[in-house]
């Protein structure tokens, strides 16, 4: 667009050259400042809705935000690296915590990803060849996905419960799988309770991102390879997931930043304190602004999180790039 | 050319409006005034069994506020999950509501933001009077020494509730006054194949009430005389411990108690599945569960010996609902008056006997209404044997930290997971080191 005005721009100025110079050039700050002008309520709203708030929040992790200062949380009085080296002081009681919580959620995000992308590409691979009613169950698939998470993952915290859950029911009196009822929702259970709800609600995503992908490979190269004698298996690995390649770079990535950040389905299941064995970091952010009222930490943890995170995204962009620029090549 | 113009223009104004609004939050400053004396906003607490028994209880009240003063009050009942959270949401954007209640123990804490209006000499004068409150009451209103940061609205005590016909099957004629017998009686009651106390292991704020009252008995407090957190003494590693072995050693608590926080307690109580249960003014609730008055009993919470006193005797914390004012009110006036409105003898009588508490004033608590055998022992306790949270900042903090630690051991229990001493006390170790460093 830009090219096209600057063309026309030299062009068209001699030919009605008769004006006096001063409203010409108003009238080309006019031309290039409109899109600036029309432009500037999103930059403001964008400035408003996402980097005003990410400042302050930066800005008051290097504050003394308690209760004894929040209601007027401007004047809080500066406290430095402080809340930066008691999150990271993994001697002291709130670092400890705050590690133990770290590890706990790579490990929990490493497992969501890896099932949510294993259970999305197989249901769509099956998904792939037509047969009568499969447009109702990839609609079925998608329930989970489309339900409001709050809705289901408190149904969820119903059926995860000791006395009267169904999956304690389903285990325990029909299957007789476990010598006793187990508690899912407090105690080291917890973590298995969250993975499932976490995978059954982020493998649709992964379903449906991939049956998309699944569209654009053409069906000559299959053709090809059945002709070449290639059987189902030598097909999805080699035609399938190469061409699969982009999509699942950013499908694995969006995963595991909705994974890695869930505080929803925690919450939602456990409540403000979650046992320690499914401590989610968002969550144990959350705790711990509001254990000690100190929301300068809170922040402070929210910051090194959010570095953290931006750390993993740029290596594996940088990663998987270059690995996609050296084969093209 | 003039729809780009129509359009330019628009866009500048929408600019200038976000840019204006983006600058309109966040400043807290500046005390209550009376821009506007004809309207209230009132955040109520969930007092009833359901929000909406709540507004059905105090829309008449209200109305009847309006016909007296000309004062139209907002409400909203404010889930007990919320409150603690709205309240410091309002405290941080200074928009908040005009007369709110609070839990009577988050006083303290509240009281240090600065965002409540304090209630001194001439305050108190506007609504009566210090003197109406019943003492017990005052005693949890915010630090000593300071003025209250609320006045005490709605009172309630702990007492133990237990099922007549459990208990007569089981032969046994009268509830448990110390805990050894509450123990023996709860262990008879298992025999017969039910539970013998109900608890609520995963609901911090009732976790935290419990360990209080035991650690009282064993002499112990959970902050020193100048409001440093000691959680680790062996008086209260004792009482953890002993609420806790309920569960893990003297098995009367049913393991599935370690994961409730939603009242399930007491819809197991009103079942007739569970024989006893350690609540503060249940009756309301346990008709909303539709168990008939007739069914259950109550009695003074248990003591470890002797009859339930001062001291190591104290058998309740002072449990209650304070009302406050929020400092940056547009209604200073109309605010008071509906303070002493709520606080009036008539309506502390129509309002503690729909939701079964005890009034917290001296003049309405004489009325024979409650001293009914339900409310009796309340107020009894009320009045010789309860004691009020520690009134210090960081009272809220140690609801959340203590609270999960008892969760914590209560989960570990219901694993089958040895509670030892030395498991205790790590727990509150761990507890005491997340507290704010004085």
């Amino acid at each position: 667009m830009t090219a096209t005005t600057r063309r026309a721009g030299p062009q068209a100025l001699p030919e009605r050259s008769p004006g006096p110079a001063r409203p010409r050039r108003t009238g080309r700050i006019r031309r290039i400042g409109l899109p600036y002008l029309l432009l500037l309520p999103a930059l403001l709203l964008e400035l408003l809705v996402h980097l005003v708030p990410m400042v302050i929040g930066i800005a008051m992790s290097f504050k003394e935000l308690t209760q004894f200062s929040i209601r007027d949380w401007g004047s809080a009085p500066w406290s430095g690296t402080d809340n930066y080296r008691l999150s990271v002081d993994f001697h002291g009681a709130v670092g400890e915590a705050l590690l133990h919580s770290f590890l706990v959620t790579v490990v929990f995000t490493v497992l969501s990803v890896g099932l949510c992308w294993l259970i999305g590409t197989s249901a769509a691979l099956y998904m792939q060849d037509t047969f009568r009613g499969r447009g109702l169950l990839r609609a079925v698939f998608l329930v989970p996905y489309a339900l409001p998470v709050y809705a289901a993952v408190i149904t969820w915290a119903f059926m995860f419960q000791h006395d009267n859950g169904l999956v304690n029911h389903v285990l325990h009196d029909q299957l007789h799988l476990t010598g006793k009822p187990s508690f899912w929702l407090i105690g080291d259970n917890s973590f298995y309770a969250l993975l499932t709800v976490s995978v059954w609600k982020g493998w649709p995503f992964a379903f449906l991102v991939v049956v998309a992908g699944l569209q654009n490979i053409p069906t000559e190269l299959y053709e090809a390879a059945a002709l070449d004698g290639a059987g189902r298996w030598q097909q999805i690995r080699r035609i399938t997931l190469p061409s699969l390649r982009p999509v699942n770079q950013v499908l694995v990535l969006v995963l595991f930043l909705w994974t890695f950040n869930d505080f929803n389905t925690p919450y939602v299941l456990f409540g403000k304190s979650a046992p320690e064995a499914a401590d989610l970091i968002s969550l144990h952010i959350y705790q711990s602004s509001f254990v000690t009222w100190n929301f300068g930490t809170g922040s402070a943890m929210s910051v090194l999180l959010l570095l953290f995170l931006l750390v993993v995204t740029g290596c594996y962009l940088l990663l998987t790039s270059r690995g996609r620029r050296t084969t093209d090549v | 050319m003039r729809k780009i113009r129509t359009a330019a223009m628009g866009a500048a104004t929408l600019s200038l409006a976000l840019a204006a609004t983006a600058c309109g939050g966040g400043s807290a400053t500046g005390g209550g005034s009376n821009d506007s004396p004809r309207t209230l906003t009132y955040w109520a607490s969930n007092q009833g069994a359901s929000i909406s028994v709540d507004q059905k209880v105090l829309k008449p009240e209200l109305d009847k506020f309006e016909q007296r003063t000309g004062i139209k009050v907002k409400l909203e009942v404010v889930p007990w999950s919320d409150l603690l959270n709205r309240i410091l949401t309002a405290t941080t954007s200074g928009q908040g509501p005009d007369v709110l209640n609070i839990g009577n123990t988050w006083s303290a804490s509240l009281q240090a933001t600065g965002a409540l209006l304090p209630w001194d000499a001439a305050n108190f004068a506007k609504i009566g009077g210090k003197e109406r409150f019943v003492d017990s009451a005052l005693g949890s209103t915010g630090a000593q020494g300071k003025d209250p940061a609320a006045v005490p609205l709605y009172s309630m005590s702990y007492a133990l509730y237990y099922n007549k016909q459990l208990f007569a099957e089981a032969g046994m004629a009268k509830p448990p006054v110390t805990w050894d017998e509450l123990v023996a009686d709860g262990k008879k009651i298992e025999a017969k194949g039910k539970n013998g106390l109900g608890a609520e292991g995963a609901n911090l704020s009732n976790n935290i009430h419990q360990v209080f009252v035991l650690a009282q008995q064993h002499g112990a407090d959970f902050f020193t005389p100048d409001g440093r957190p000691d959680f680790t003494s062996d008086g209260v590693v004792a009482a953890v411990k002993q609420y806790v072995d309920l569960m893990a050693k003297d098995k009367v608590v049913g393991q599935s108690n370690a994961e409730y926080a939603q009242n399930q307690s007491l819809s197991d109580f009103a079942k007739g599945k569970t024989a006893m249960v350690l609540w503060q003014t249940a009756s309301a609730t346990f008709k909303s569960l539709g168990m008939k008055d007739s069914e259950w009993g109550v009695a003074p919470a248990p003591v470890q010996s002797g009859t339930p006193g001062a001291g190591a005797q104290v058998n309740s914390m002072v449990a209650g609902i304070n009302m406050a004012v929020f400092k940056n009110t547009h209604n200073l006036d109309g605010a008071a008056g509906f303070v002493k409105f709520m606080t009036s003898d008539e309506e502390q009588k129509i309002l503690n006997t729909a939701y079964g508490s005890i009034p917290s004033v001296k003049a309405a608590q004489a009325d024979p209404a409650f001293n009914s055998p339900g409310t009796a022992v309340l107020r009894q306790t009320l009045a010789t044997s309860a004691r009020a949270l520690p009134q210090v900042p960081d009272e809220s903090q140690f609801e959340t930290a203590v609270g999960t630690a008892v969760k914590e051991l209560f989960a570990d229990a219901a694993a089958g997971r040895a509670v030892t001493t030395e498991s205790v006390k790590a727990r509150l170790r761990k507890a005491e080191q997340q507290m704010p460093a004085a």
